[in-house]
């Protein structure tokens, strides 16, 4: 039942105290000029995690520290990185965690990219007894 | 008093649950018809006492006993009415006793209502849904009992969380208790069955009501749920995939399934012991979401009341009951006769596929989100699964069961004609491949999902309607337009998370008062800041006008609000509603310069996602108050037939 | 059907079970290693903090001497608490660098002179850009960092009385 009050007493309801006074990075709530760029960024924030409030992503935490990830992720994708690059470097620092999309060629993630083809087959070759030839002329 | 009372009517019920349970459990051995005549008042009994000791704790809420240790944490004398009175769940020993109370209720209906069954499956029924009560009579006894009190008794009690005063507490987590409870009921049923070998179309038929009822509460407390964090979190998302949320996803999926692959067992006796593994996942899937929620054992839930002590109880309850259903299931089903069979091309082929795609998705949404622990127990590395693993993962499949959900219905039973069904389909198809080249044509920058996604919803729509062409619209079943009008919410509710996701447009601005910002055809005038005192918070309150094109002006007053005992902060995002879509205005923090972070949001046809569940929870109900009429009419046909002979 | 078939979904039930019983019983820990431990200090720059402390710069971290680099915060109520270990591991002859998380040149100095100043250098990281260079997650965390500049342990959180011989062995062990 409390999928939303964990949601909103942890995350969305900011401690006031503890906090920094200093403003936010420069682009951590100023969206690119270059639309296109502006939706890549948008794209990869809502796929990283926040360092700080953990079960959100950094577009959408208040938290100081996302808003600085927010920024650098803007920066970077200004200065023409593209957002797999940004990724890497994050998860270079932080690990996978840091991503929430797992990826593909890691020794411990595969087995979920290739989790829907198999249970695909095992569902099929489930089902294949069920059925009854139709008869050939009736 | 009023505590004690309750206490001693929740070790009655207790009790009666124990003694419901050992009349079914040697009734049943020795084959004692006395003891099968007794458990259904007992049962009702069991029902009732529960419910007085639920009442006794509602009154202690909306009396504000502070000698009550639950009341004087989770409850203030002096908040409204409504949030002391959903006080009294918004717990979790509160929540323990609303869930016990509505299974005891469940089972005293039972009792009383049930006479198409088995007189042993009904007997078995009723005890293992006594067996379950008894875990949670235990839980709620040793360890986490409501009517605790305290002392000294405090002036004042410590007060709901301010951030859960919202009228979504109310409605929100009763809903889906109510879609658990429903759950156990046919899970019950299935042990029932699987201790009498009596799998059969009439225990499909006892059991379905349940199923659909059941299905309804959990698609109503989702909806609920996805739209309360929608407009309360403020960042303009409707599903995060989030694992509390999945927790609540999974047991949806493995109940849609069990209420199709139901419907072919109760038509055409088939799928016995599929049907019977669906019940036990079904409610499996719930208690394991209890669990995840209230463990807390998931890195990502900040679930509040949070207790590994609590979690390792519920663990415990989980091993006894689903552990033992599949015990029983491997040892009993093997005795149970096969149903019977069917061709690929029929209804029965296309339930199937749609049996098989649920379980598929509900398994990789298990997958997905217990994934990061798994890894962590084994290699120690921290790792997320989220939101790009779900879609990619799900989303193709989902798609390729709503196909199967256009043709389905259209597909007469045991077996059909390919060629048939092509061209029963084809105006679907056509409206499909329209949309999907009107939407290439004019849109760019879509993903693939969404585009598919759209393109699909514009025929399965039209061929939600399909099965009333061409017959008579006043002899037509209650319970087709049921499936008629699930079957569209689908397709309506598609629209709406393809249409969010693709055509969303963001604006984040600083703004002084008297600019103006623009999205899409709004033009927002923010005029000035005002603060604002609430009961227990202060706000800083940003007054703007938002105006769609040349129409009509209309005031919005998004909210920052500082609740001082929390000494939280939170944004009410104003909320703009339209026809063709909702504007989402959020106010930020104010910079040194007496510039105001402003979010907005224009998200095309969004609110769709809500009607579309709305949608197929009252097609639900037309399911279900169609099949229990026409149950009450067969059964007086035949008593009246047995009359007269 | 297959008779074993039927015990799969007890088997895999029980997968289940022990995988949360594991995870249960672990201790629950929400914190995010840095994966920079090993690896060369990135490449930064940045500008002094406070009047009385030069800036710090990478090339500061290798200078051929361990050295503990320290992320602090004068709004970081942990950071209080460690103040009094930094001084005590500065007494020991440790070369202490630090680098101020969001903060202001007043705050930092007011903090500094209320709880003791241990460091030899501290850079003034405005936009935690340093911080996320250095898979740093949160405030305080110290780095030991040898003479060649290579990153050798990450120390999560505030610096207890029982760590400080433990930052003192790792320090002798990456001369």
């Amino acid at each position: 039942m409390k999928r939303l009050l964990s949601l909103l007493l942890l995350c969305l309801a900011v401690p006031v105290s503890a906090q920094t006074g200093l403003p936010p990075a420069p682009y951590a709530d100023r969206q690119l000029d270059d639309p296109q760029q502006e939706t890549a960024a948008r794209d990869l924030m809502e796929e990283l995690r926040c360092l700080k409030c953990q079960s959100q992503s950094i577009a959408d935490s208040n938290a100081p520290m996302a808003g600085d990830m927010r920024s650098q992720v803007r920066e970077r994708i200004a200065a023409g990185e593209t957002p797999e690059e940004v990724r890497n470097w994050l998860i270079e620092r932080y690990g996978n965690w840091v991503s929430y999309n797992p990826p593909i060629d890691s020794a411990v993630t595969w087995p979920l990219w290739i989790a829907p083809i198999i249970l695909l087959f095992a569902a099929l070759w489930l089902a294949r007894g069920r059925f009854r030839k139709p008869k050939d002329r009736e | 008093m009023i505590a004690e009372t309750g206490l001693i009517a929740l070790w009655l019920a207790a009790a009666l649950a124990l003694l419901q349970f050992a009349l079914g459990a040697i009734g049943l051995r020795a084959e004692r018809n006395d003891y099968f005549a007794a458990i259904r008042p007992v049962a009702v009994a069991q029902g009732l006492f529960v419910s007085l000791s639920f009442v006794l704790l509602i009154w202690l809420f909306l009396r504000s006993d502070m000698s009550v240790r639950l009341v004087v944490m989770n409850s203030a004398s002096v908040k409204p009415l409504l949030y002391k009175f959903a006080g009294t769940w918004g717990n979790h020993e509160g929540s323990m006793l609303l869930w016990v109370t509505v299974m005891g209720l469940a089972g005293a209906f039972i009792a009383l209502f049930e006479r198409s069954l088995k007189r042993q499956t009904l007997v078995a029924t009723l005890a293992a849904q006594a067996f379950i009560s008894l875990g949670f009579y235990a839980f709620l006894l040793v360890s986490s009992n409501p009517f605790e009190r305290m002392f000294p008794v405090p002036a004042e009690g410590q007060g709901l969380n301010p951030l859960l005063q919202d009228p979504g507490l109310a409605f929100h987590p009763p809903t889906l208790y109510f879609g658990y409870v429903g759950l156990s009921v046919a899970f019950s049923f299935a042990v029932g069955a699987m201790i009498t070998r009596d799998v059969g179309a009439a225990f499909a038929k006892a059991m379905r009501p349940w199923v659909l009822g059941a299905w309804i509460f959990l698609t109503l407390g989702i909806t609920a749920g996805s739209y309360w964090a929608y407009y309360e979190l403020g960042w303009g998302g409707w599903w995060f995939w989030d694992p509390v949320e999945n927790a609540s996803l999974m047991p949806w999926l493995a109940a849609t399934a069990l209420l199709h692959s139901v419907t072919v067992l109760a038509t055409r006796d088939g799928l016995r012991a599929w049907t019977l593994m669906l019940a036990v996942v079904a409610f499996s899937m719930s208690m394991i979401g209890t669990f995840l929620v209230r463990s807390g054992i998931l890195t990502s839930v900040h679930a509040f009341a949070v207790d590994p002590e609590r979690g390792s109880f519920i663990l415990a309850l989980l091993a006894i009951y689903i552990g033992g259903a599949m015990a029983l299931f491997a040892l009993r089903v093997g005795t149970v006769k096969e149903g019977s069979r069917f061709e690929l091309v029929s209804r029965e082929g296309a339930l199937v596929a749609n049996n098989l795609l649920l379980s598929v998705i509900l398994a990789l949404v298990f997958i997905g989100t217990l994934y990061p622990l798994l890894v962590e127990a084994v290699t120690g590395e921290k790792l997320s699964v989220g939101p790009p693993y779900f879609n990619l993962a799900t989303g193709p499949l989902a798609l390729l069961l709503a196909a199967v959900m256009a043709a389905g219905p259209l597909l007469r039973w045991r077996r059909d004609n390919p060629k048939a069904l092509l061209n029963r389909i084809s105006i679907p198809v056509l409206a499909t491949a329209a949309a999907l080249f009107a939407l290439a044509l004019f849109t760019t920058g879509m993903s693939i999902l969404s585009l598919l996604g759209l393109a699909l919803a514009a025929g399965v729509g039209i061929a939600s309607f399909a099965p009333l062409w061409k017959r008579n619209l006043r002899r037509t079943p209650i319970h087709t337009y049921g499936m008629v009008i699930a079957h569209f919410g689908i397709a309506v509710a598609l629209v709406g998370m393809a249409s969010e996701s693709s055509f969303t447009e963001e604006r984040l601005v600083a703004a002084k008062p008297g600019d103006e910002i623009t999205v899409n055809k709004w033009k927002l005038e923010f005029e000035a800041i005002e603060p604002l005192a609430g009961p227990n918070w202060t706000a800083l309150e940003g007054r703007m006008t938002a105006q769609y094109g040349d129409g009509v002006l209309h005031e919005i007053k998004p909210q920052n609000r500082m609740f001082a005992a929390a000494q939280t902060q939170t944004s009410e995002a104003a909320l703009l509603t339209r026809w063709n879509g909702q504007l989402y205005v959020v106010l930020g923090d104010g910079d040194s310069e007496g510039r105001w972070q402003v979010r907005v949001w224009w998200k095309p046809f969004v609110t769709l996602i809500w009607y579309g569940g709305i949608l197929v929870a009252l097609g639900g109900l037309l399911a279900m108050v169609g099949r229990l009429r026409r149950g009450y009419k067969q059964r007086k046909q035949r008593e009246f037939a047995e009359a007269m002979l | 059907m297959n008779r074993w078939l039927l015990w799969v979904p007890l088997v895999l039930f029980g997968l289940f079970f022990a995988a949360v019983a594991v995870g249960l019983m672990m201790p629950k820990d929400n914190i995010i290693e840095s994966k920079m431990v090993g690896k060369p200090m990135p490449e930064f720059a940045l500008p002094s903090a406070i009047e009385q402390r030069p800036a710090l710069s990478s090339a500061d971290l290798k200078r051929g001497k361990p050295t503990l680099l320290n992320i602090f915060a004068s709004w970081c109520v942990p950071c209080i608490a460690e103040a009094p270990q930094l001084l005590e591991l500065q007494r020991a002859g440790v070369e202490i660098n630090a680098i101020a998380s969001r903060d202001t040149p007043q705050d930092v100095a007011n903090f500094l002179n209320r709880w003791g100043n241990p460091y030899t250098r501290i850079g003034a990281d405005t936009t935690s850009k340093v911080q996320l260079e250095l898979g740093s997650s949160g405030v305080p965390e110290t780095f030991v960092v040898d003479g060649n500049g290579i990153i050798v342990h990450q120390h999560i959180g505030d610096i207890r009385q029982e760590d400080v011989a433990r930052l003192l062995e790792l320090l002798k062990d990456a001369e």
